[in-house]
């Protein structure tokens, strides 16, 4: 597996899609940590707040300002997170640990958060702080206050590494998505190797096991109990065709053999002569249907699907237009073969020739005298293409379909000979190939077109 | 001459064997392919006909054996496989022609014919001769009675391969597999039409004709008086 593949499969596509849910999952989960902590924190700074106050109020009614200074007094000195000031009306310090009002602290028994200087080691330093301002009868004031900079700091960490918190869980994410869909891959790519190695035609391969006993192991399970079947089936099915093509060719070749002993026997002017000639003709057309229903029977089975080769379309298409065109010369339609281009394909010479010679006979059989037939093979961007296009009567479309049924023949032309299997032949020489066989419109005529598809390059 | 059939199917033997008899031919049978193979390694024969799928010996071990003991008697199989792959396989067993059943009887005389022929080896010739029709193999040139005849490539080989077989029948079948190489049958004769296009050529205008139709079988290239 080389890394660029892994990018562009579905299993690594899964893994991003998750590890970006994931890292959205997890910024969500931490701010929200982050803030509810945040208000628990500020809630309980504003409870000591709100108890001091109610503490320091009740003392200004028992014992006046001077109590209340004093207490102040006391109360500032433990150099704990307290801040307190007591202030005239004006707002001017009379005593405290603050140094003066903070400026947005106007509005009485309102929360404020403000900045103060702090004097440590002959150094001013500036924190910020949260209070409440308290308006005492007779027109001083109270500010009791909490320093919160140590909180502010630890906030202000929190929000700069979070973004490097996402960044790393997406890295990590990242690189395990990474090593799991590459062990997934690895997996699949075997299924996926074995399976195109028993289209090439080896049927006996097997998807390997591991030791896992994972969901793979009872794919590859599924996987090759069906192999195993298709393997029953198909043997069975060459085993059918074998004893079918023995079985009922001997006893033709028996009656072939018996026609032709009295044929040699019997005066040749007697008058059961032509009736037995006729018998041995009538015998060749059974075999002749016999073997086309051998050859697609075989062609479906797959049979000689591992012993394709690269093989060449453009001189095939020249030979049969060669081997047909003093046929179609004599009844007067003009046969031509088309220019072709690059034409290779995995095939079986033999059954493609066949089949070609099919399309080209049915083609200068139907074609009237005066009219054209051509042949081609070409490489076209569905695929490459064997054509044999013709200007005779065509077939309607709604017809098309069902002429390559096996023994379907069309009104018109029941009465010509042929067995009414060569476009049978030809659909299962192309279904061998994996290839198509498309009737065509040729306006007006009929055009066959064989398309196969183009050659995988071999990667082995 | 001598020819040797093995063929199980004792019905197809008989018709077989009675059939090459009364062409003249002195034949020697066995039903099974042990049996075969020790006549044929016993006995000089000018043919052996034999079929694939055989008791006791397959056919094919019983040509490869034969081949083993330098035994380079011509072997025509018979056989019910009709395949190409089984058809090369016959023929890399040591095979020298194949032929599917059900089969025409003049359809294996001629090739027996053409494999008996074959046996006598020729000196190689750069020309052939048929009455007064000449072919030059190394000018690829044709002439009768001294006068040129124009020949398509495959006009030519199908005139050489008649010409290499003259005074035999040559079947359709074999033209379509050794002038064009192929294994099937054409729906429509094709052949008939090629040979009748060469037969303008050459028989037209002359006072004899040497490219002859065997009815029923197929075609003879021969001169009118028996070539000395």
């Amino acid at each position: 597996m080389r890394a660029p593949g892994i990018l562009r499969t579905q299993a690594y596509r899964i893994v991003l899609v998750y590890v970006a849910v994931f890292a959205v999952s997890v910024t969500a989960l931490i701010a929200f940590t982050y803030w509810n902590t945040k208000r628990a924190l500020d809630a309980q700074t504003d409870q000591i707040i709100a108890a001091e106050i109610a503490g320091l109020s009740e003392q200004y009614q028992q014992l006046g300002l001077r109590g209340l200074a004093d207490v102040v007094i006391s109360r500032s000195a433990h150099g704990g997170p307290g801040l307190y000031l007591l202030a005239n009306r004006y707002k001017q310090p009379i005593v405290g640990n603050l140094d003066a009002w903070p400026g947005n602290g106007q509005k009485p028994n309102s929360f404020v958060d403000f900045d103060y200087q702090r004097r440590v080691e002959n150094q001013f330093e500036t924190r910020e702080a949260r209070g409440r301002v308290f308006a005492l009868a007779g027109g001083f004031n109270l500010l009791v206050a909490q320093d919160v900079h140590e909180r502010y700091l630890t906030e202000r960490l929190f929000t700069t590494t979070l973004p490097w918190t996402v960044g790393l869980v997406l890295l990590l994410g990242l690189i395990g998505g990474a090593l799991m869909s590459r062990n997934m891959l690895a997996r699949l790519d075997q299924i996926n190797r074995t399976s195109a190695e028993i289209i090439e035609g080896d049927l006996s391969r097997r998807v390997p096991m591991s030791d896992a006993h994972d969901e793979f192991d009872a794919l590859a399970e599924n996987l090759n109990a069906m192999l195993d079947r298709i393997e029953r089936l198909m043997k069975g099915v060459r085993e059918v065709t074998d004893s079918v093509a023995h079985d009922l060719r001997t006893p033709l070749n028996r009656l072939r053999n018996r026609l032709e002993a009295v044929l040699r026997h019997i005066d040749p002017a007697s008058n059961q002569a032509p009736e037995i000639e006729a018998a041995v003709a009538e015998t060749d057309q059974l075999i002749a249907t016999f073997n086309a229903l051998l050859l697609i029977a075989e062609a479906d089975a797959g049979v000689g699907r591992g012993k394709m080769a690269p093989i060449d379309l453009a001189p095939i298409a020249e030979d049969m237009a060669e081997l047909y065109a003093p046929l179609a010369e004599e009844k007067g339609v003009v046969l031509k073969i088309d220019p072709a281009g690059a034409t290779m394909i995995e095939g079986n010479r033999s059954l493609i020739s066949q089949a070609l010679a099919n399309l080209v006979d049915n083609a200068i059989k139907y074609t009237p005298a005066g009219g054209h037939v051509s042949v081609t093979a070409l490489d076209t961007p569905l695929g490459v293409e064997l054509r044999v296009a013709d200007s005779g009567p065509g077939i309607p479309p709604e017809e098309r379909p069902r002429v390559v049924e096996r023994f379907v023949r069309l009104e018109a032309s029941r009465n010509s000979p042929g067995t009414g299997l060569g476009l049978s032949l030809v659909a299962a020489v192309a279904r061998l190939h994996d290839a198509r066989l498309i009737l065509e419109d040729n306006a007006p005529g009929l055009r066959a077109v064989i398309r196969f598809p183009r050659p995988a390059p071999r990667a082995r | 001459m001598r020819i040797l059939v093995v063929e199980d199917d004792l019905e197809a033997q008989r018709y077989l064997v009675n059939g090459l008899k009364e062409a003249g031919h002195v034949v020697d049978d066995a039903a099974d392919g042990e049996t075969g193979l020790t006549l044929a390694l016993s006995r000089p024969y000018d043919v052996a006909i034999i079929d694939r799928m055989l008791p006791k010996l397959d056919g094919l071990k019983v040509v490869a054996d034969m081949r083993e003991h330098s035994n380079t008697t011509p072997v025509l199989f018979l056989s019910a496989l009709s395949e190409v792959d089984d058809r090369v396989k016959g023929l890399k067993a040591g095979g020298d022609d194949y032929l599917t059943k059900p089969y025409a009887f003049v359809e294996l005389l001629a090739r027996i014919d053409a494999l008996m022929r074959r046996r006598s080896p020729q000196a190689v010739k750069t020309k052939l001769q048929v009455g007064d029709l000449e072919l030059d193999l190394l000018t690829r040139t044709a002439q009768r009675a001294g006068a040129a005849i124009d020949l398509q490539p495959r006009e030519f080989r199908l005139l050489e391969y008649l010409m290499r077989h003259a005074s035999q029948v040559v079947t359709r079948t074999m033209l379509l597999e050794s002038v064009w190489e192929y294994h099937f049958d054409p729906q429509t004769n094709v052949i008939d039409v090629h040979i009748s296009r060469l037969r303008a050529k050459i028989d037209k205008g002359f006072d004899t004709a040497l490219l002859h139709t065997v009815r029923g079988a197929g075609y003879m290239i021969r001169a009118a008086r028996p070539a000395a």
